[in-house]
Parts: C-alpha cells; sequence; structure tokens
C-alpha cells in the first residue's frame, strides 16, 4: 500500500508541475502546453508564457516545496521535536537580512547568471552566516544538544529580526520591497533561479538521503544513537546544517515560506509512517506538490492577473487542514 | 573484557564517579549494585561510550574506549538502557532491526543477515507476536523487552543492562533473568545495574557494590551479600537469609530499623 501511494505521488509530481504550466490569467489549452514544451519555438509568445513565466516558475515552486519537506523531515528528526521546522536555526532571518541590506544599499543589479539579480545571493550569504552563527552560538554555550541548539536558533532569529526592524525604520523607502520580499513568492521567478536553487536543492537532498539511517537511530534520543554505534555530535550538526542550506537557499530565491516545511513532515508521518527514508521520499512529494498548487491558487485567485504572496496561500489552505488531520489523529485514539 | 584503572566521570561540574577500579572477564554475570546516586548509570555510560572519562583508563577487550570508533566499540558494547522514550511511527521489529546498525556498509541497507538477526532476538524474548505493532502502543514492560532484543540484536561480546527489568512483572523479570543466563552461558559478558538486591543474587554469579562513586565491596555473591555489608551500602537495617530453595543470600529491609532517611542519598540523581 505504501509502496503503491508512492508509485502515484510520483507519477502526480510531473502532472502538477504541468497544471502550473496551464493555470494562469491567460487560458492555454492542454494541446497547446504539450506541444510548446515537447518543443516549441523560443520567440513565440505562447512559449514564452507558458516555459518562462509558467514552467520554470512552477518546477522552482516544487523543488522549493520538497526540500523545505525534506528538511523539516531532518529538523523534526534530529531535534526530536515535532514543532522543528527548517528556520529553527535562524537561516530565514539571515536570508531576509541579506536580502533587505542589498535592496536597501542598492545591490540589486544583475550578477554573471543572466536574469538573476544581486538579492538572492545576498540573502543566500546571509543564511549561511546565521546558520554559521547559530551553530558557534551553541558550541560556545557547551555543546551541540538540542536545546542549546534550539535556543542559538532562537537567539539568532531574534537579533535578525531587530536588525531587519532597524534597517526597515531607517530605509523607509525601500519597506515595501523588502516586506513583500520577505512574505515569499514565485512571481517573476524563472530559470536563472531553478539553477541557482539546484546545487543546493541537489546538496541537501544527497546529505539527508546519506544520512537517513543516522536519522533513524538519532530518533532514539542521544544517548542510545551513541551506544548503537552513531557519532551523534557530529552526524547531527551535519544534517542539520545540510537542512539549513537547502531551506535557507530556498529563502534566497523565493522569500520565507512558511508552512510547508512544518506540515509536510507531519503529513507524511501521519498518513505513511516508516523511517527516515521513507518520510524523506514520501513529504518530498508533498512539500513540492502542496507548493505548486498553492502557487496556483495565488496566481490565479485575484481578478486581473494580481498575485497574493504564496506563504499566504500556504497558511491559509494548510493551516485549517493540518489542524482537522490532528483532531482526526487525536479522536482516533492515537 | 572490561577494566576500568582510577576512573572519574560526571555531568557538567559534578563528579560520580570518584576513582573507581574494577575488572570483568569475559563470560561472567555481573550484578552491579548500589544506592540512588552512587554511580551505576554513570557507568554504564561510560562503558559504552556515551559519557567521557574525566580521568583513569577504561579498556574493552585490551583496547582503550577513547581509541575505538563509535561503530567499533557498538559492535563490542550493547546497552538496554534504563530511560527511553518509544518513538511516534517506529515498529517493534524496526526498533530491533537498529541493533544492526553498527554493521551496516557506508551506503548498504539492512540485509537479509540483519533481518535474521532480529528476528532471533525477537523470537527469544518472546516479542515476535508484536513485531509489527508501534512502540507507542506497548505496555511499559513490553517496550522495555524490546529495548533488551535490540541490545540482543547487537550480536556483541558485553551486554550492560541498566534497570532492564524494572517494569516487568515478577515472572517476566524471572524469565528475563533467565534468558540472559543463557545466553552467559554461551559465553556473553553481563553487567546489570539492578536496585533489586535479590534478584541479583539470584541470577549473578558476582556482585560489585557502589557507593559514592567508588567500589566498595566487589566479589562471589555468596561472599559479599551479608548483613554487615549491605546495612554498609544503604545505610539501613537489614534481614539476610538463604533463599530457601536455591540457597542464594536474600535480604529484607526491617521496618523502623533506624536508617538515615532520605537524607542518606546523594540527592536525585541517575540511579
Amino acid at each position: 500500500m505504501p509502496r503503491l501511494a508512492l508509485f502515484a505521488m510520483l507519477l502526480i509530481a510531473p502532472l502538477t508541475v504541468l497544471a502550473g504550466c496551464l493555470a494562469g490569467p491567460y487560458p492555454a489549452p492542454w494541446s497547446a502546453v504539450l506541444g510548446i514544451l515537447a518543443g516549441g519555438r523560443e520567440y513565440d509568445p505562447a512559449w514564452v508564457m507558458v516555459v518562462q513565466m509558467r514552467f520554470y516558475r512552477s518546477l522552482l515552486a516544487w523543488l522549493v516545496g520538497a526540500g523545505l519537506a525534506m528538511s523539516g523531515v531532518a529538523f523534526q528528526g534530529v531535534l526530536r521535536n515535532p514543532l522543528a521546522e527548517p528556520f529553527t536555526l535562524g537561516v530565514s532571518g539571515g536570508a531576509a537580512f541579506g536580502a533587505a541590506l542589498a535592496m536597501g544599499l542598492g545591490y540589486t543589479g544583475a550578477t554573471l547568471i543572466p536574469g538573476l539579480s544581486m538579492v538572492p545571493v545576498w540573502a543566500l550569504a546571509g543564511a549561511l552566516a546565521a546558520l554559521g552563527a547559530a551553530l558557534v552560538l551553541a558550541r560556545g554555550a557547551g555543546g551541540t544538544s538540542r536545546e542549546t541548539l534550539v535556543l542559538a536558533g532562537i537567539v539568532v532569529s531574534a537579533f535578525l529580526s531587530a536588525c531587519i526592524s532597524l534597517f526597515k525604520a531607517l530605509n523607509e523607502e525601500s519597506v515595501t520591497s523588502v516586506v513583500f520580499w520577505i512574505m515569499g513568492g514565485f512571481q517573476g521567478r524563472g530559470a536563472a533561479d531553478v539553477w541557482l536553487y539546484l546545487p543546493y536543492f541537489g546538496l541537501g537532498t544527497l546529505v539527508v538521503w546519506f544520512y537517513s539511517r543516522e536519522l533513524d537511530v538519532l530518533a532514539l534520543g542521544q544517548a542510545q544513537a551513541v551506544q548503537l554505534g552513531v557519532d551523534a555530535a557530529r552526524v547531527r550538526v551535519r544534517i542539520l546544517a545540510a537542512a539549513s542550506v537547502m531551506a535557507g537557499a530556498a529563502v534566497s530565491v523565493c522569500g520565507v515560506i512558511g508552512f510547508v516545511g512544518l506540515a509536510a513532515p507531519h503529513l507524511a508521518r501521519l498518513g505513511f509512517g516508516g523511517g527516515a527514508r521513507r518520510q524523506l521520499a514520501v513529504s518530498g512529494m508533498l512539500g513540492g506538490t502542496l507548493l505548486v498548487w498553492s502557487d496556483i491558487v495565488a496566481r490565479t485567485i485575484l481578478p486581473g492577473g494580481a498575485e497574493l504572496p504564496v506563504g499566504v496561500v500556504t497558511a491559509l489552505l494548510g493551516g485549517p487542514f493540518f489542524l482537522f488531520l490532528l483532531r482526526k489523529k487525536a479522536g482516533g485514539g492515537a | 573484557m572490561i577494566e576500568c584503572r582510577g576512573l572519574r566521570a560526571g555531568y557538567g561540574g559534578r563528579e560520580v564517579l570518584r576513582g573507581l577500579d574494577l575488572r570483568i572477564a569475559r563470560g561472567e554475570m555481573v550484578g552491579l549494585l548500589g544506592p540512588n546516586g552512587s554511580g551505576k548509570t554513570t557507568l554504564l555510560h561510560v562503558l559504552s561510550g556515551v559519557l567521557a572519562p574525566t580521568a583513569g583508563t577504561v579498556r574493552l577487550g585490551g583496547r582503550e574506549i577513547g581509541t575505538l570508533r563509535p561503530r567499533q566499540r557498538a559492535g563490542m558494547v550493547a546497552a538496554a538502557p534504563q530511560r527511553a522514550e518509544p518513538v511516534d511511527g517506529m515498529t517493534v521489529s524496526s526498533l530491533v532491526l537498529l541493533g544492526r546498525y553498527p554493521y551496516l556498509s557506508a551506503l548498504g541497507g539492512y540485509g537479509p543477515q540483519d533481518h535474521a538477526a532480529a528476528a532471533a532476538a525477537l523470537a527469544d524474548t518472546g516479542l515476535t507476536a508484536l513485531a509489527g505493532r508501534q512502540t507507542t502502543a506497548l505496555s511499559g514492560g513490553e517496550f522495555q523487552t524490546a529495548l533488551l532484543a535490540r541490545a540482543l540484536c547487537q550480536s556483541t561480546d558485553i551486554l550492560l543492562l541498566d534497570e532492564a527489568a524494572s517494569n516487568l512483572d515478577v515472572a517476566k523479570k524471572a524469565a528475563m533473568h533467565e534468558l540472559l543466563r543463557e545466553k552467559n552461558a554461551l559465553g556473553l559478558t553481563v553487567l546489570s545495574a539492578v536496585h533489586d538486591l535479590n534478584l541479583a543474587a539470584l541470577y549473578c554469579d558476582r556482585l560489585i557494590f557502589l557507593k559514592n562513586g567508588r567500589v566498595l565491596a566487589d566479589g562471589p555473591t555468596h561472599t559479599v551479600f551479608t548483613r554487615e555489608r549491605v546495612e554498609e551500602v544503604y545505610e539501613t537495617t537489614f534481614h539476610v537469609f538463604a533463599h530457601p530453595v536455591t540457597g542464594a543470600p536474600q535480604g529484607v529491609v526491617v521496618p523502623g530499623g533506624g536508617g538515615s532517611g532520605f537524607g542518606g542519598g546523594r540527592g536525585p540523581g541517575d540511579g
């Protein structure tokens, strides 16, 4: 049964991205979209709309959703805390501060990669700096126990959110763009963002996948993990760093999108159970699909081509659904 | 097999083991006794690699414990913990299978021989029927038995037990110890920390009494389990007699015996 469901989810993934190519204020029929994806002409306006504006955007949304979900599995597993999520170590604050700096100081020009502004690069640098700061703080506080790590993340997040507020207060003209960026979304994202995110997605996926058996053992807690031969202190930091890099890179390309990294792992656990490897696969698929559909809603629900930030959609739609599932589980006497 | 010399260890600034010496040979079955906070759990944590000694030497199978790689050590010493929480979504068989982790190759999964070892451990502990059950749906005793099964599945030469039978009923306690004796007869070295003096005296050939982080008494059960000794260890009045069937020494507390009350221990600790 889980095998069949996994197979179904593997099929749903490309179909979801395809749906992302169909949806939008200008209708594009199935046949035209399939024809264009199979080999359209670059200067055709329909090609531009379907491939440049919708396909890469949907692909990015899928990758980001999957990345955040797998990162969430890693965080919840290592910290043994169902409330942990990809931004627990402060990478979202770091990325937001990096982006705010870039916007405020006017470093938004083009980079070596065509079509990519400097904002995501700054955001990524901010995310990595925040991750480094959290790990150094935790080590300085006498260890890498889960409480110390969570506390270090909270300290870094609080510090950065104060920095962002200060920055907003000092740079009134850039406040709107910073706020809009922080809310997260895929408007105007394209191939360049996919290429920017892909290496971090690949690296993060590889590392958490490689350590999936250690994740199973770590679920028992530090002492038992050591007794079973896991180099717990080292492995935990490696997994969290990889998961944070994957989440931080996601924030860099599309802003802070909450909820997916928290809810997808829960949904996977409730629906499928099993070890870390299955959890990673299932919640990755779920997260990707969830975020593409949220993005479709975000760009079609308002009339006249206006868009909602996708983070608003994930929280508005996902929140109640998630609550419903939790209640159902609690009611089932589990 | 196990050798500690001048071993000191503790948590943070609090020293629990204060210069402890002991030697345990291959194939012994040893009971580790002592009041709350005497260092039993701390000693087992040091021997299983969870806690690094602050001074002294610890050797396992002749090798300094710090020089062993984590998996290598886990292939020599298995431990069943005193406290553990069941994991949401983990079944009994997958919990037991984790005992094979030390033997996994860099990228491989659990192979047929791993599953065979897990099945054998489940059968030994009578858990075969519960193999597919969620660990969160087990009773306290069943979960504790599953943790022992996992430790057996680790196929080590040394087994460390920390109150491994504390949640079991009388009959299951006896059954677990019969199983341990069986494994011991096949060459397994067992070091078992227990509060139940009489259980230890019934099943262990040798007892080690800890007090204040040092070995207070160590020797064959019949020699060390005396009224004077247990009164000295626990600071209360005991009556010691021979087990009517096996002749093993057994002890019961005498009520109103003028013990030192709750003040006698060294505060809340790790048993």
